[in-house]
Parts: structure tokens; sequence; C-alpha cells
């Protein structure tokens, strides 16, 4: 899964970028956030950080006007669940003079595959709602992914958002300092919301959020160890350390299938041939190229760890992978987990009459083999229903 | 014929030293794919296979004339290895590997754009044109020769889709698999439009999944300027939003890329959707 940063990771990170952020603090204890609150005086914000959004619907974000109002927010919002998920810190900023909130934002765009650039002078609300509400209101800009992003641009952004020419200097170098931190972090959103323009006519980024791609971590091992995996549930981070993807859903079948778009295609045929008896995957799960017997035991454990799992839908179709050799995998993973619920086992492509042989000789009572997919997700589906 | 590959097609395989690279070159080799030879930095003057190993691009190419090259190394050297070969003037670049960095692949596309080398891929399963050539890890179990020309953004989907033709009867005239990230070299479309100009293709099958909006632009375009049917299938109606199912690409975010709306652009354009890819067949006989 993606590297998401709180907004406290976010900012600091921004701050070393030279964007300017409140001078707040982290605290995991409401005493820690009321020394905080009193170091900084005056009006403070207390704010949970919790990778959702709508957190301050949720109470997750209380102004206090001194060190003891502070002290009682923080012990209301630390422990608290937020959309399942518990809140283990918060961040004490000081409270900011608010006369304009914008939105900046730096993505990859997928179809142009390029940087995109999202301004608005519209900012504090959901960027989502505003898109779908008032599109015209966000000025969009590509970045040539190879020369980066050029003064002309800064200046086209600003004068095309409306920012006020007092705050152009500023909000350039806020700009420029962004698309460091994008291209320098391998982040794939790097998001200010709001930016404010304060009674003194100061920059502020008050709220922040980046994601960080996966696949660039190997070359960001500051922000690999900033990571946070609370709200990663305990099966799929078993997994993700067993080099196995999978994503726990809440139906009954679980699924166990070679390749990514097979494996959501699976799933479909489960939901295709279930949903009218209320019977759909419980998982997403690709066991990857040339699995081992060690990877599906390891595999059918993480499936079998979910109660609401009824039945075990096995769809390989070998090409890289070898199906004799998942055959010998299932038969070492079922030995050794022994599950109760009904195995349900196709096995086409490369030798695949082998795999099959390998499985019918086993005779397991609990097997039921199958030729093409579509069959194999009926009798999943009816193995559900009859256990029922 | 076909598009992008034929028998004409002198490939080179990078990382041709490597398990997966030099494996799969084997296995291309006895379909008939004509491979002239292999790229290792630090390995050149090796042999593999009979084929000349080199430690550049460039010195292959002087050499063997290779116009295609098959990328099998590891991510954080793949970005590398395709602007070498769009450097050393390769025509098509085919990239295997998975996890390249986001931000790489745009500098690379990019720069594979302004050398007019095409990019397939990356994490992509390679193409091929069947009794002609295979480049990549497609089995040549999955396919006859033939006239549909299949595209898709996954692997074993395909190779699905693919038995399932060859086991109703209907050959295939290039499988081109595009890869399943958020950034890739060549999108639906082109792929589609080659497909539309290539006489010996009649009807197309296109497979898709949740992510991005390439199977909408595919959707107009099927709609504005294909005269040839198509037959789809979108992988992922029962994916939950915000989850990476796997692919880098295949995430329904922000209530973009869902299934559903994919299905309904495609419908609209009047290609045909299978709600159960084993149809596929059915709907392109």
């Amino acid at each position: 899964m993606p590297l998401k940063l709180h907004e406290y990771q976010s900012k600091f990170l921004f701050r070393e970028y030279g964007i300017p952020i409140p001078q707040g603090r982290v605290a995991s204890a409401a005493d820690e956030a009321q020394e905080v609150a009193a170091e900084l005086g005056g009006v403070v914000v207390v704010k949970a950080q919790v990778h959702v959004g709508g957190r301050g619907k949720a109470g997750g974000v209380k102004v206090a006007k001194d060190a003891a109002e502070a002290r009682r927010h923080a012990e209301n919002i630390l422990g608290m669940d937020i959309k399942g998920l518990r809140v283990e810190k918060v961040l004490v900023d000081p409270g900011a003079d608010i006369k304009q909130e914008i939105y900046l934002a730096i993505t990859n765009d997928r179809g142009a595959r390029m940087p995109l650039i999202m301004a608005s002078m519209e900012g504090g609300m959901d960027i989502e709602e505003l898109n779908r509400e008032r599109p015209e209101a966000i000025i969009r800009e590509h970045i040539d992914p190879i020369m980066g992003l050029q003064d002309y641009q800064m200046t086209f952004i600003a004068s095309a958002m409306g920012m006020p020419r007092a705050q152009w200097r500023s909000f350039g170098k806020i700009l420029r300092g962004l698309y460091q931190c994008y291209v320098k972090s391998d982040a794939e959103l790097a998001e200010i919301n709001p930016l404010v323009i304060t009674g003194e006519g100061e920059l502020l980024a008050v709220d922040g959020k980046v994601i960080i791609d996966d696949n660039a971590l190997f070359r960001q091992p500051a922000l690999t160890a900033e990571r946070d995996t609370s709200d990663e549930p305990a099966s799929e981070r078993q997994a993700r350390e067993a080099g196995i993807t999978y994503i726990k859903l809440d139906g009954q079948i679980g699924c166990m299938v070679n390749g990514a778009g097979l494996a959501m295609t699976t799933m479909d045929m489960t939901k295709l041939y279930g949903d009218a008896d209320g019977i759909g995957p419980a998982n997403f799960l690709d066991i990857g190229g040339g699995a081992t017997p060690e990877q599906v035991a390891a595999a059918l454990r993480i499936i079998l760890s979910d109660d609401n799992v009824k039945c075990v839908l096995f769809n390989i179709f070998g090409g890289i992978t070898r199906c004799d050799e998942v055959a010998n995998g299932i038969l070492t993973a079922y030995n050794e987990v022994k599950p109760d619920a009904p195995m349900v086992i196709r096995l086409q492509g490369t030798n695949a009459a082998e795999g099959n042989r390998i499985i019918s000789e086993a005779q397991i009572p609990n097997i039921i083999s199958a030729e093409t997919l579509t069959e194999a997700a009926k009798r999943a589906v009816a193995a559900v229903k009859e256990g029922a | 014929m076909s598009i992008l590959i034929d028998k004409s097609a002198k490939v080179l395989v990078q990382g041709i030293t490597g398990r997966q690279g030099g494996f799969h070159a084997k296995l291309m080799m006895e379909y008939g794919t004509d491979v002239v030879g292999g790229v290792t930095p630090g390995k050149g003057g090796e042999w593999f296979e009979g084929k000349p190993v080199f430690d550049t691009v460039r010195t292959a190419v002087q050499t063997t004339n290779a116009d295609v090259s098959l990328v099998t190394v590891p991510a954080r050297f793949a970005a590398d290895a395709i602007m070498e070969a769009a450097h050393a003037g390769i025509r098509l670049v085919i990239c295997l590997t998975e996890h390249i960095p986001v931000a790489d692949m745009m500098r690379v596309v990019a720069f594979c754009q302004a050398r007019g080398t095409r990019l397939l891929g990356p994490n992509c399963p390679g193409i091929m044109t069947p009794g002609q050539a295979k480049v990549g890890i497609i089995p040549a179990m999955v396919a006859t020769a033939g006239n549909v020309g299949v595209v898709s953004k996954s692997g074993t989907l395909t190779y699905e889709v693919g038995f399932a033709m060859k086991n109703a009867g209907i050959g295939i005239s290039t499988i081109v698999g595009i890869g399943g990230d958020p950034v890739i070299g060549t999108t639906f479309v082109e792929v589609l439009e080659m497909f539309e100009n290539d006489p010996e293709t009649e009807k197309v099958a296109l497979l898709g999944e949740i992510g991005g909006s390439a199977e909408i632009v595919a959707a107009d375009f099927i709609k504005n300027a294909m005269t040839k049917p198509v037959a789809a299938f979108i992988a992922g109606r029962s994916a939950p939003p915000g989850k990476r199912m796997g692919h880098a690409g295949a995430i329904v975010d922000g209530g973009e890329g869902s299934a559903e709306e994919k299905i309904q652009a495609l419908e609209a354009a009047g290609a045909r959707v299978a709600a159960n890819p084993e149809e596929i067949p059915g709907l392109l006989a």
C-alpha cells in the first residue's frame, strides 16, 4: 500500500523545502499537548493525526484558547476512534489568522503522463467536491517531467488563479518548494490544503498531505521509516511481509490466483454468480509468478485467518507458473493448515494435466475440481450455499 | 499480418544473463523469434545459447541491426535500460519489469517520445504475433494465428481469454500487453488505431481493468474512429474503492476509474462488453 504521511509529517517535510508552516509540535499524551500549548502561548488548534478524511467533523480537530483547554481537548482526542482508526498522536499548532484559504497540490497525471499542478483560491474544502461543483475554479498546469517547473508557469498559475499580486513572490517560492518536495520525495501527491493568507499577508501551509510512491521507497529510506501501518489490517501486513499481495474484503469465498488482473476477474466471477445469494469474494490475492509451495501455504494461511471464509477458490493459469508446482504447493499447504473449508481448484495452462493428476491422486475429501473459470466460480458459490 | 512485430523483428534481450531474462529468451527462440543477442553491462563478450552478449545496447545494435529490445532488468535499473535502448535507436522497447517508480516512467516516456521509440509497458507480459514471433512472457500455448487483435493491461487474464478463444477456434493477429502501471508507454488508443489500420485484423478484444481513464479514452476512439467490432472485458467490478488491486494502476480513486463507468462508456461506444471473460469468444464469433 502507498506510504501516506500524516499531516505533521507532511508539514515537517514541507518545512525542509522552505515552505512556511505553523510552529506546532506533536504530542502523544495530554500532558505533552499542554506543554506544547503553553510554550506556543495563545490560541492553539489540537488536531488528530489519522489517515482518514473528515476528522474535523468527527470531532478530531478542536480550537483551545489556552493550555488547560488544549489539555482537555487532547485527552478527548487521543485514543478516540475515527472511522475505525485509533488516534495515537495530536498536532498542537498555533492558531492562524486566516484571511483566505488556497488549495495547492502536485500529483501524477497518469493520462497525460506528466506531473500536474492544481491550484485554487477556493481552498479549505475537499478538492474532489470542488472539482465536481466548480471545476473552473481550479487552475491546472502540467509540468514537463524532464525540464521541471519553469518560472513563467509559476507566474501563469498565480495570475490565472487570482492570487493577489502582493503574494506572488512568496507564492512562487512555496510552489517551487512544493515541486522540489514532490520530486525529491518521489511523491504521488504533495498537497497543501489550505495554504492560507494571514491577516499580515503572509502565506502559511496550515494542513498538508503527502503520499509516496511505494515503488520508490528503495531510494527513500528516511521517508520509509515514517510509515505508520496502524491502519493496515494485520492480515495485509503479514501478506506484504511474505511478498504476497492480499486485500481483505467481506465475502465468503477466499481467492488464490496468479496475476493481478486474473485475481480481480476471479473475484468478479464469484460475485457475478453469488451476488443474488449474498455471496462474494473474501479477498484479493495474487501469489505472483512462479509460486513456491511455501508461498502457497503462506497465502492459504492468510486467507483462512479470515473467519468469514467458507470456501477457498484456487484459480491458476500457468504461464511461468507451473501447475504441477502449484499442485504440490496446495498439498503441502493443505497438510500444514488442514482447512475445514472446501477448496475448489482450477488449474489451467503450463503442466495443468500433471497438476490435476497430483491433486486427484491425493484424494482429499473436500477438494472440488473445475475445468474453466466459470465452472470454478459456480462451484465455489454452490459450496458456500451448501455449507450455510 | 500483424502489428508491431512479425518474424522479421531482430530482438535483443536486456538482462539476458539474468534468470528471468535467460529463461524467457530461450522460450522466445524456441517459438521462432529472431533473438539476435543480449545486453548485460560487464558481460560483453560472453555468449548465451549461441547468441552474443554485449555491454551496451549501442554496440549490440551496431553489430546485430536489432530493432526491438526486451527489458527484463530489475526495477531500479529498468528506467535506465529503456532509455539506453531508445538512445541506441531501437524502434520498439518492451519492458516486463514491475515496480518502476512512476516519476522515472514519466521522464522515460518523454525521452522515448522525443526519440521516436515506441515503448510497451512497463509491468506488461509483452507481445506475441502467433506463428511468427513473441517478445515477452506470453505462453505459446494460449493462441493460434488468426484475425482478432487482443490488447490488454493484464498478463494471466490475457492468457485466460486467449486460451478460451483458441478453444473456440478463434485465432489472434497480435496480442499486445500494455501493462498495469499508472504510467505506460503505449495506451489502449494507440494499439486500437494500429489494429484498425492492420488489414489482417478484423475484430478486436480489449481487456481493461479499474483505475485511470484509458478505457474511457479508448471508448471515445471506438465510437469516433473505429470500423472494426470490439469485444471487451473490464476486471475489478467487485473491487472496493481506494484499494490498489495488485497492479500499481488498478485503483478507483476519488470515484474515478470504476469498472461501471468504463463498461458504460464502452457499451455506449458500441463495444460488446462481457460480464465473464470466457464469454469473449462468443462475442467475437
